[in-house]
This record gives C-alpha cells, structure tokens and sequence, in this order.
C-alpha cells in the first residue's frame, strides 16, 4: 500500500518534472540564467555580479540577468545543456562534446582565455615525460585533462591504448590521491597543480603552455535565445569588458578585483595572480578577435573533435569526427554543415571592441 | 463493508501492481516526446530507440577502443568486488557476532565498540580510506566491509539474544561445552538469519561500491554512470540503473532460495517466533 503510494507520487512529480523541464522556448525574453563556476578564468562573472556591473549592464538593455554559481563544473553544463540556463562557462571540448553533440545550439559569446600552464602532468620522483610509459596515470577521464595527457603522449611518440593506462579520478580527491603510493602520475588544473607540486618528489613533465591555445575557455549562450535577444549577447559581452578592464588595471581598484577573486576561488592575492600568469586573460576584446578570428581555433577543434570521436563522446552512433558541425567566424565551417550546433563568433566580442555596445 | 476489508480479486491485483510502472512509462514516453519533437538530437530523456542503440552499444558491441564488452566488464568487475566484500563482512559478522552474542567477556570488550563504529557514516570517512588503502581494488572493497559488517555483528548479536534462553540451559545439562554449543546449537539457526541481514543489507552495500567507484576507477558499473554523467548520456544511465536493479534484485531472490533449500525450517520457525 505504502509502496503504491509513493509510487504514485513518484509519477507525479516525474510528469511535473518532465513538463518544467521542457527546454526554454527560444522567443524574446526579460529573464535570463547565466551558470558559472569556479576557475581562475571565470572568476570575473562573480566579481561582476557582486559589483554591480551586471545590474548595471542589464538595465541599460532592459533585462534581467541572474549569475548562479555551481560548485560542480559538470552539472553546470549539464544544467545548460537540459533547458535550465541560458549561458554557462564552459571549455571549448566540453562546449562541442555536451551540448552540442546534444544538439543544443551554442554560441561562444566571449572567448576568455586559453589554458597557458594552468593544465599540467605531474609524476612523481621521475622527471622526464617519457617515463611516463607504463604507468597508471590518475585524472578526471574525458576531461580537458585527459586531452592534455593524449597531446603529451604524442609528443613522445607514445599511446594512450598501448602505453599507460587511465584511471579515472574525482578532481575533488586527486589531491588526496597523489599522497598515496600507489598515484604515480597525474593530470589536473589549478589550484590542484599548484597544490601537488609544493609536496616532494612531484614533477611537471608537461603543461598546457606547450599546446597554446587548444584548451580556450568560453561564456556560451544558446544560439536560439541569442538569436531572438541580442540585447542578452551585447549585456554579456558589456558585462565581461568592464570587468576585464577593471581587474586588469594596474590600479588599487584593480588589485581589489584581483584579491576579491582570489578569495572567491579559496587562495589570496598572489596565488590567483600566479594562476592569472599561466593563464593566457584577452583582456581587451581586440586580442580575443585576434585570436578568434585566426587559424587556430578552427585546427584546435579539428583536433579535440578527432580526439572527443576517438573515445566515442559525439553522441550515439557518430560516423566520425566531423559528426558536429562548427561555425567559425567569416562562414568558415568544420564538419557537418547540415548540424552545425557549435558557433565561434566575433560578433559581440567585435561590438565590444568598437564601442558600439 | 468496510474499506479495510475490500480487497481486489487475483487479476484486478496484478493490474493495480502494473499500473504505478505503466504510469512511469507513459509519463516517460510523454516528456520524451516533447522534447525530442523540439531538439531531436535531446540527451536529457531519449527516446526508446536511443536506449536499443546504447544498450546494443554498451551489451552487445566490443568498445572500438578497448576491445572489451563495456557492459559485462563493467559488472564483473563490480560483482567481484560486490561479492569479496559482502563475503569479508558475512565471514566477519558471523565471527564476532556469535563470539560476542555468546560470550559475556567479548560482548563487553566489543560491544560497546562495535556499536559506536556502526554510527560513523562510512562515507564521511572514505577520504581517509583512500589514504590509508589507496585508491585500487582494497579501498572499495574496505568500504563495503566498514559499512556492512558492524551492521551486521549487530543484528546477529541481538538474534543471538532472542533465541530461547532454556536451549542453552538445555544443551548445558545434557552436557555440552561452550563450543558444542556455539557450533551444534546456535550457528545453526544463526545462520538463516545472517541469509536475512545480507539481504538488508545488499542496498547499503551497492550504495558504498558505487560511492566508491564514482571517486576512483577503471571498470564497474558505478564508475560507467559517474563517467558518462559527464556527458549527459541518459541513454546509457538508465538502462544501467536498469540493470543495478535487477542485479539487486535477483541476488535478494537469490538469497531468499538459498535460505529456503538450505534451512527449510526456518520459515516455520520465524512464522512461530
């Protein structure tokens, strides 16, 4: 009888949860849900937020605008990716291998930084990458870190199938798990990295600053909502140069910014400027066109896509790698041009650059 | 007549049963729909091919990478460590439980210990277990026995308690020493009742692998959902809980039989008590 009932109830909130959480129909809207976790590289939305700036931005285009911190990166996207928010932080392989191979449309709003040391493989007690061979290497699979980890060991000539094997480890424990004896080599992000290499023996054989630019970090919106609400696209990109300027600043107001995001990401000034340093910031919406505009974001995706296919995370049954097609800026696609659900632009970014905002 | 008296014929009941699962499905199938008509490519609720494609996928097809079947790798792997560990914790439970329940002098050395380590939340203290056993096949297997087997010296210390006082005294004046008694006396109707606080104690024990497999991990079914959840492949996840549940499922029928064919008069006897 007891069982019966919960059972019903179960039902119920099932169908309740199934209609909440239809995806957010894309039309002209007030409100809008920006998911964001910590990193040093998304530290600013937080700063922007608790000062104001995203209010401020908000208003002058007449929205609404929330910033919800998640403590789980995973679940933000996920959150994204089901309908619940309309933006989220996010790396450029995850944005490509969650939501779009999800087919949620996504657009890179603002292209924040690349990874330039913030990413790194540790060993302990041995020094050179090749030693690695053999090894049972301890890192979060499917992760920007496992990808580190493939780039290195083709550096060396050596393979992820025949030459280590993967462990997959919680970052939440990794820390923990490098003073085991049996945690010999690792791959993690900051403040992990920095964290395992102050204990003896443990070694950096290989960073992200040796794969410039592959690792990009991204605000990436739904190309839908985008599309019926500019407004949102230009608050955000308003949002994130204001920002950029002030916790760039070589001033007082910007050491405060600077110190507040350290707090914030549970380290103080120096440490979050030591990690700002292996972390390649376009602070000025000029350098991040550059770079978006170039030639290596469009090789960079050609090699996580071949990567993400590889391990089988396109989605179900994906012929190959170019299963997701990806828009760069200037029409330039990647892949299939009929499910495009990735989009590189330099629209709001370029906006932002010429003041037109 | 009274509600409480009202009671559904044969089929009528199975109909009942059936229509909690069918409501599930229907709700479902509805959600499903609605979103696959909006984004046909939707991870969040697949439809029902999608799930034929991930469990062809996952049961059916060797990883292109590994060469391995994942869904059969995944589940020897966690049966065994399922199956140590459960086996550590019975061996264990039964030991100290009946030296315990039986001997005043263990009782007082250990009960009051027993009962407190039973209070610690076995995975508050899994940071330290990966500390101390590391981070391979030991450290799941201890969290499975850290969380199963107070439980059970316990439970076997109070049906020790419960059985009746005057077989004891009986077994003691036709003249048998302690371990005739623990052996030819208790052990025997004990053990029935370890079969019954396995089986409640089977969820738990799933709970402390998977836990443990999301953290640390190369094969298991835990570790499969924690690392497609990165991924959002529902496709792949509920037909793993799927399978979690009727793994569980068929290892309480299993027990039950077990204890059926090798203690046929227990029934009775727990029907008497």
């Amino acid at each position: 009888m007891k069982t019966r009932r919960f059972l019903g109830k179960l039902t119920a909130g099932l169908v309740a949860a199934s209609l909440l959480s239809l995806p957010a129909y894309a039309a002209p809207k007030k409100d809008f849900k920006l998911a964001w976790s910590i990193y040093v590289g998304w530290m600013p939305w937080q700063y922007a937020a608790d000062q104001g700036i995203v209010k401020k931005w908000a208003d002058k285009y007449g929205i609404k605008i929330e910033v919800v911190q998640f403590n789980d990166y995973v679940e933000s996207i996920n959150q994204y990716t089901a309908g619940a928010f309309d933006a989220v932080t996010v790396t450029n392989m995850d944005a490509l291998s969650i939501p779009a191979a999800g087919g949620v449309d996504t657009t890179a709003v603002i292209v924040g930084d690349f990874s330039n040391g913030n990413d790194a493989v540790i060993l302990k007690g041995k020094d050179k990458l090749a030693d690695i061979k053999g090894q049972k290497v301890n890192l979060v699979e499917y992760s920007v870190s496992h990808y580190l980890l493939t780039r290195a060991l083709e550096s060396v000539k050596l393979t992820e199938k025949k030459d280590v094997s993967v462990v997959s480890t919680s970052d939440a424990d990794m820390v923990a798990a490098w003073s085991t004896a049996d945690v010999t080599a690792v791959v993690t992000w900051n403040p992990l990295v920095a964290e395992i290499l102050a204990t003896p023996g443990a070694k950096k054989v290989f960073d992200s600053s040796q794969i410039p630019g592959e690792i990009i970090d991204l605000t990436v919106a739904n190309t839908d909502v985008l599309k019926d609400n500019p407004a949102f696209g230009k608050a955000l990109a308003g949002i994130w140069y204001e920002t950029m300027a002030l916790m760039s600043a070589d001033t007082p107001a910007g050491v405060a910014a600077r110190t507040a995001m350290g707090k914030a990401s549970g380290t103080d000034l120096a440490g979050f400027e030591a990690q700002l340093k292996a972390t390649r910031m376009f602070y000025k919406p000029a350098d991040a066109l550059g770079f978006v505009r170039g030639a290596e974001p469009k090789a960079t995706m050609q090699k996580v896509a071949g990567f993400l296919f590889d391990h089988g995370l396109l989605g179900n049954g994906a012929p190959s790698a170019e299963a997701v097609g990806i828009e760069f800026p200037g029409g330039v696609t990647y892949g299939n041009a009929k499910f495009v659900k990735l989009r590189f632009t330099d629209t709001y970014m370029a906006a932002a650059a010429d003041g037109k905002l | 007549m009274r509600l409480i008296n009202k009671r559904p014929d044969r089929t009528s009941w199975m109909l009942l049963a059936a229509l909690p699962f069918l409501a599930v499905l229907i709700a479902y199938a509805l959600g499903s729909a609605v979103r696959l008509a909006e984004n046909p490519a939707d991870k969040l609720l697949p439809g029902l091919t999608a799930f034929a494609d991930a469990i062809d996928r996952m049961a059916f097809t060797a990883d292109k990478r590994t060469g391995d079947v994942l869904l059969w790798l995944d589940t020897g792997a966690s049966l065994a460590r399922l199956a140590v560990g459960i086996a550590i914790a019975a061996a264990g439970g039964l030991l100290v439980g009946l030296s315990a329940g039986l001997l005043p002098y263990v009782r007082a050395t250990l009960s009051p210990f027993v009962t407190v380590v039973s209070m610690v939340p076995p995975l508050a203290v899994l940071p330290i277990l990966f500390i101390m056993v590391g981070l391979g096949e030991a450290s799941k297997i201890t969290l499975i026995v850290v969380g199963v087997l107070p439980c059970l010296i316990r439970d076997l210390m109070l049906k020790i308690d419960d059985l009746p006082r005057q077989q004891l005294i009986k077994a003691q004046t036709l003249g048998a020493n302690s371990w005739t008694i623990a052996i030819r006396v208790v052990l025997p109707q004990i053990l029935p009742r370890l079969i019954d606080s396995i089986r409640l104690n089977l969820g738990p024990a799933w709970l402390f692998l998977i836990s443990a497999e999301a953290i640390a991990s190369e094969s298991g079914l835990g570790y499969r959902i924690f690392l497609v959840r990165r991924y959002l492949a529902m496709d792949v996840i509920l037909p793993y809980v799927a399978w979690i549940t009727l793994l569980c499922f068929l290892m309480d029928l299993g027990l039950r039989v077990l204890q059926r064919r090798a203690f046929p008069w227990f029934e009775e006897a727990r029907a008497g008590a």
